[in-house]
């Protein structure tokens, strides 16, 4: 397998784009990264695409090919490949846009993700229908009414609160006011969370994530060819998927997220370096209990302790261990399909010294993208 | 919707899981394949009782449209007696709501489609003592 740097990022606004279309914010962002990579268009060889639902957000399939075709690429007659689980599609195009390139097959190739959500009326129903239709949604449960459940259980079990949830929210939106691509560029107080309605009790509005237009894009290449184009490579130093049971209730522990675990300890070995290595963190906050669960998962804190994290400031910007910089999902904003390479575009930077206002100190970083309540998770390591 | 529903509606008008004689291990949904033994699986089909307890819950208030009616509903993760986890809804007041409580198996509507439509029913829980 040879090495397979990211030699190029861009990101489309993440929010209601109501004046533009899906083609228009994929195009936006990928411009943006081909620019960032010193490239033409030519030299790229394939292109893999991160989307949930365009099917039902757009009634619009085929999208790989549209989106090779709006940029330009249809003659030139490249594969393009959409990836679809979840809202841990962007993820998964990334590994599979890696594996091309570290195999040897492609010397250049693009990992994109875009969703549009907001030409249809409910998008929720849509986003929940990562969750299993035939016996979790059929009985009412909705996507958040499932991480409520854990929600539930872990203030029951561990003494986390309602508070410690919330404070998760108030350090994203804090960190999105650097971010001049976020949704949500403003401060909020707890009371703000703890006052918003419930969605599923006891998670409420501001506990959850967005669901947003937009898109994010980077540009794969060979080491070899990496150093032809940029002097600031970024390695992927390892990319892993994991799966787990699709239904929450067929699992033995409902609080531990086994495909995140098994996709950590492969993604830690795979790059030869421990959880102390890495100085910075993305984590999927669909929820705010998704991103307490993925400390205790990805090992940051303990079972049952990962609220500590939050309570001594440990998780904060210029925490020991900053997770979310850009804000997350919940105040950069949850293009679902491209929130996983939107979460390595902010490594990218970040690792680069590019990162602006929000930049930390970090010469190794980690994404951890999720499908769903966790029956997919990509745990990607980048390093400089 | 009504082929989907009307294919496994054994399962959902009683609690009837699979078990693999493999290994002894009961699911819910019915399974084809047990995840433990995979191809030396030996599936048959087992009733799964119907009493329990409540592991966790949540009232749900932003719902699907197809629930809205039913706004604010409970929804819960029920450990059978058999072992077996089960997502359903608990009918009962919220205040009743506590984790670890049991619960025990009714035959409730679950939604309709539409006025002339067909009627979707299922297994709900509610409080029952010791």
């Amino acid at each position: 397998m040879r090495k397979v740097a990211i030699i190029g990022v861009g990101m489309s606004r993440f929010g209601e784009l109501w004046d533009k279309s899906f083609r228009d914010i994929v195009i936006e962002a990928g411009i943006e990264a081909i620019e960032d990579a010193n490239l033409e268009g030519k030299e790229i060889e394939a292109m893999y695409i991160g989307n949930m639902s365009g099917g039902r957000f757009l009634s619009q399939e085929h999208i790989s090919a549209l989106i090779a075709d709006y940029s330009g690429l249809a003659s030139l007659n490249i594969p393009a490949i959409r990836v679809e689980a979840g809202d841990a599609s962007g993820g998964v195009a990334l590994k599979e846009a890696y594996i091309s390139v570290a195999s040897g097959i492609h010397d250049i190739v693009v990992a994109a993700g875009v969703e549009k959500v907001t030409d249809v009326g409910s998008a929720m129903e849509i986003m929940d229908s990562s969750i299993d239709q035939e016996w979790e949604a059929f009985h009412g449960a909705t996507l958040a009414s499932l991480y409520a459940m854990m929600a539930r259980l872990h203030i029951h079990n561990y003494g986390s609160s309602e508070e410690d949830l919330a404070m998760i929210s108030v350090k994203n939106h804090k960190n999105a006011v650097n971010n001049p691509k976020a949704q949500f560029r403003r401060e909020i107080g707890i009371e703000t969370v703890l006052n918003s309605p419930y969605v599923a009790e006891p998670l409420k509005v501001f506990d959850s994530a967005p669901i947003s237009d937009g898109s994010a894009v980077v540009i794969l290449a060979s080491e070899r060819v990496a150093r032809k184009h940029t002097d600031t490579p970024v390695y992927i130093n390892s990319v892993v998927q994991s799966s787990d049971y699709l239904a929450v209730q067929n699992r033995e522990d409902i609080l531990e997220m086994k495909a995140v675990k098994t996709a950590t300890r492969k993604a830690l070995k795979l790059a030869k370096c421990e959880l102390k290595d890495i100085d910075v963190f993305e984590m999927h906050d669909s929820f705010t209990i998704t991103e307490l669960l993925l400390y205790e998962n990805v090992g940051l804190a303990e079972k049952g302790r990962g609220h500590e994290l939050v309570r001594d400031g440990r998780v904060e910007i210029d925490g020991e261990k900053p997770v979310n910089p850009s804000g997350g999902l919940k105040a950069c904003g949850h293009a679902v399909g491209a929130t996983g390479i939107r979460q390595i575009g902010e490594i990218v930077l970040q690792l680069r010294g590019d990162a602006g206002k929000r930049q930390v100190d970090a010469e190794k970083g980690m994404a951890v993208n999720i499908g769903g309540t966790g029956a997919t998770a990509v745990v990607s390591i980048l390093g400089r | 919707m009504i082929p989907s529903f009307w294919r496994k509606i054994r399962y959902r008008y009683n609690l009837t899981g699979t078990k693999c004689e493999n290994c002894g291990r009961i699911y819910h949904p019915p399974r084809n394949i047990c995840p433990e033994c995979r191809r030396k699986s030996s599936i048959t089909e087992v009733d799964l009782g119907d009493r329990g307890e409540l592991l966790t819950y949540s009232i749900v208030h932003d719902a699907p449209e197809s629930f809205k009616l039913q706004r604010p509903y409970v929804i819960g993760l029920i450990k059978l007696e058999s072992g077996v986890v089960v997502t359903s809804q608990i009918s009962c007041k919220p205040s009743e709501l506590r984790i670890g409580m049991k619960v025990k198996a009714v035959f409730r509507k679950y939604g309709e489609d539409g006025e002339d439509g067909i009627i979707y029913y299922g297994t709900k829980f509610v409080p029952c003592e010791e």
